[in-house]
């Protein structure tokens, strides 16, 4: 067995016809953060519960820390923190109580958690709320308390379901902040996620899925590199989608069209934005490929032409 | 490497001391709502036995258990704490135990914790118990201040009493993992809880009964813990203690399996 902390290896699991997840394949190196991304539907959430020993697969393996899952579920889930996708904080506790609660199922002592809950609510910038029931606080707060809930047992890894999704851009920027933390810790993270921008900022290498399958796997940057045109030039405006039969498609190595707007792929953007000049009615956004553009390039979701 | 084994839902409990912080969990909410739920509790039975046992009582006159004259208001107390007991721990085990499980999800944020569902389901069932039992126990101190009863025998209705609680929690489990909606426990309650009060010999003895709704009726739940329970408010010791712990145990036992089975198909995603 490698070093890994956590070894996905060829995990299948059906629902009748339906093959949700399909020969999933990964580990996680200590102290890496590794995100999933992929479009609704796509098996992460499957592939987490598998993880967790909640959904047993019908094929592969599950190992962390050494250990086997579904047999070792418990022995596992003591080093493990879990963030799931929907908060099931109790709304009848305050966050400490939450805390102190959820400690009890690790088999934590009250005087033991009682000395980590001051440390895990000013994690979660909580202090103030102490005493505040979770119907009380903000989405930002609720996410951030279930956190500091999942840090409870101290865990060696965290599996993090979308930890920030539906929150505002302060309350996910102070997510992040303290989600690199961790990492600055040397905790080891899975998150799922459906922001092309949380995954580019925190994580090490990312995991391309879609329809329940491995479709691409590497740092952001490499992914990138790997799939994509350096840069992209997005024109749009009346008359933009005439510029698919317009000489201008050779000036880019890839044209797609997505609703109104044409997104020229190109390894240099120079001659084109030069020819775009005489088009004084479109609007052109010249930008480097992000990990969206791979997103869409990698999953289809946009209406293609033939290149 | 393949780790294709689809365990039955039907395999053996596997159960641990980890139900333990689970129970916790509910004793500590209960604490903070405790005092507006008893009277929620106690209020009902208690009006019915005032009004009942009373008002009844004073045409009825007494009543013939197993040859021995008793008051209708003891008849019906005996009887009726039985109701209790089943009716707090099925309330408990049906609507509170769905609440968490499938409102507030909080059976899935425990599941992430180092906690199984099989303990889940012990605790949640045992909390449903003790819940009748704390509704029971209330009960018992207003019969005593009333004067209906001061067997001392009532110090061994008290753990009978916490068993009929368990055993109507076990059963109640089976309609909660089966349960869509708060609506289907109505149908739990009006098709077989109700039903079930006028057959077992709580408002009225058995022997009023035809010869065949009373064979239905000696194998029901209820009517078994009746006929352990009121012989101990007369001062009297039970007969047939074991056929009736025995009925009652079947259905203890049967409740959980089944209960357990069903919430692990529930869950098994």
């Amino acid at each position: 067995m490698s070093e890994s902390i956590l070894s996905v290896q060829h995990l299948v699991k059906r629902y009748g016809d339906a093959t949700v997840v399909s020969d999933m394949s990964f580990e996680i190196a200590p102290g890496e953060c590794l995100g999933v991304i992929g479009p609704n539907g796509a098996g992460k959430t499957t592939t987490i519960r598998m993880c967790l020993g909640l959904t047993v697969p019908d094929e592969g393996l599950v190992t962390a820390f050494g250990l086997h899952m579904p047999r070792d579920a418990l022995a596992i889930k003591a080093q493990l923190g879990v963030v799931s996708q929907f908060d099931t904080l109790d709304p009848d506790f305050s966050c400490a109580e939450n805390l102190l609660v959820y400690g009890r199922y690790f088999g934590l002592r009250d005087a033991q958690i009682r000395e980590r809950i001051p440390a895990l609510l000013q994690f979660g910038s909580l202090t103030h709320k102490a005493d505040a029931k979770p119907g009380e606080l903000s989405g930002g707060m609720k996410r951030r308390l279930s956190l500091a809930r999942a840090l409870v047992n101290n865990p060696r890894l965290l599996l993090l379901d979308e930890p920030t999704t539906g929150l505002d851009p302060q309350a996910r920027h102070l997510m992040w902040e303290r989600l690199q933390m961790l990492l600055s810790e040397g905790k080891s993270i899975l998150l799922t996620t459906h922001f092309m921008d949380e995954a580019e900022r925190l994580c090490n290498r990312l995991l391309v899925v879609d329809h329940g399958k491995k479709i691409a796997e590497g740092s952001p940057r490499d992914l990138i590199a790997q799939h994509l045109e350096p840069d992209v030039v997005e024109v749009f405006g009346a008359g933009a989608l005439g510029l698919m039969d317009s000489p201008l498609k050779a000036l880019a190595v890839r044209v797609e069209v997505s609703g109104e707007t044409v997104f020229f792929y190109t390894l240099d953007a120079k001659p084109l934005m030069q020819a775009l000049v005489a088009y004084p009615q479109l609007r052109t956004l010249h930008r480097p490929a992000n990990l969206e553009d791979l997103f869409l390039k990698l999953t289809g979701r946009q209406i293609r032409e033939d290149a | 490497m393949q780790m294709t084994q689809s365990r039955s839902v039907w395999r053996a409990p596997e159960l641990s001391m980890r139900w333990w912080p689970v129970f916790l969990r509910n004793l500590l909410v209960w604490r903070k709502l405790a005092i507006p739920s008893l009277v929620g509790n106690i209020a009902e039975p208690l009006m019915w036995l005032v009004a009942f046992g009373y008002g009844m009582g004073a045409l009825v006159g007494k009543i013939s258990v197993d040859g021995t004259p008793v008051p209708y208001i003891l008849f019906l107390a005996s009887g009726s704490i039985c109701m209790s007991a089943m009716q707090a721990a099925s309330f408990e085990a049906l609507y509170s135990a769905f609440s968490r499980m499938h409102v507030q999800k909080t059976w899935d944020g425990i599941m992430n914790a180092p906690v199984n569902l099989d303990d889940i389901v012990l605790a949640e069932m045992l909390w449903a118990a003790f819940k009748a039992l704390f509704t029971v126990t209330a009960i018992l101190g207003v019969m005593l201040a009333l004067g209906i009863s001061y067997s001392p025998k009532l110090l061994v209705a008290w753990p009978v009493l916490l068993g009929v609680g368990i055993t109507f929690s076990c059963i109640a489990l089976i309609f909660n993992a089966l349960a869509t909606g708060y609506d289907f426990f109505t149908y739990y309650f009006t098709l077989f809880l109700t039903p079930m009060m006028f057959l077992s010999g709580i408002f009225f003895p058995l022997e009023q009964l035809p010869e065949v709704v009373r064979l239905i009726s000696s194998w029901l739940p209820l009517t078994n813990a009746v006929e352990l329970v009121r012989p101990l408010f007369m001062d009297q010791w039970p007969t047939h203690v074991l056929r009736h712990a025995l009925v009652l145990v079947a259905y203890t036992v049967g409740g959980f399996w089944i209960a357990l089975a069903l919430t692990r198909k529930r869950f098994r995603g």
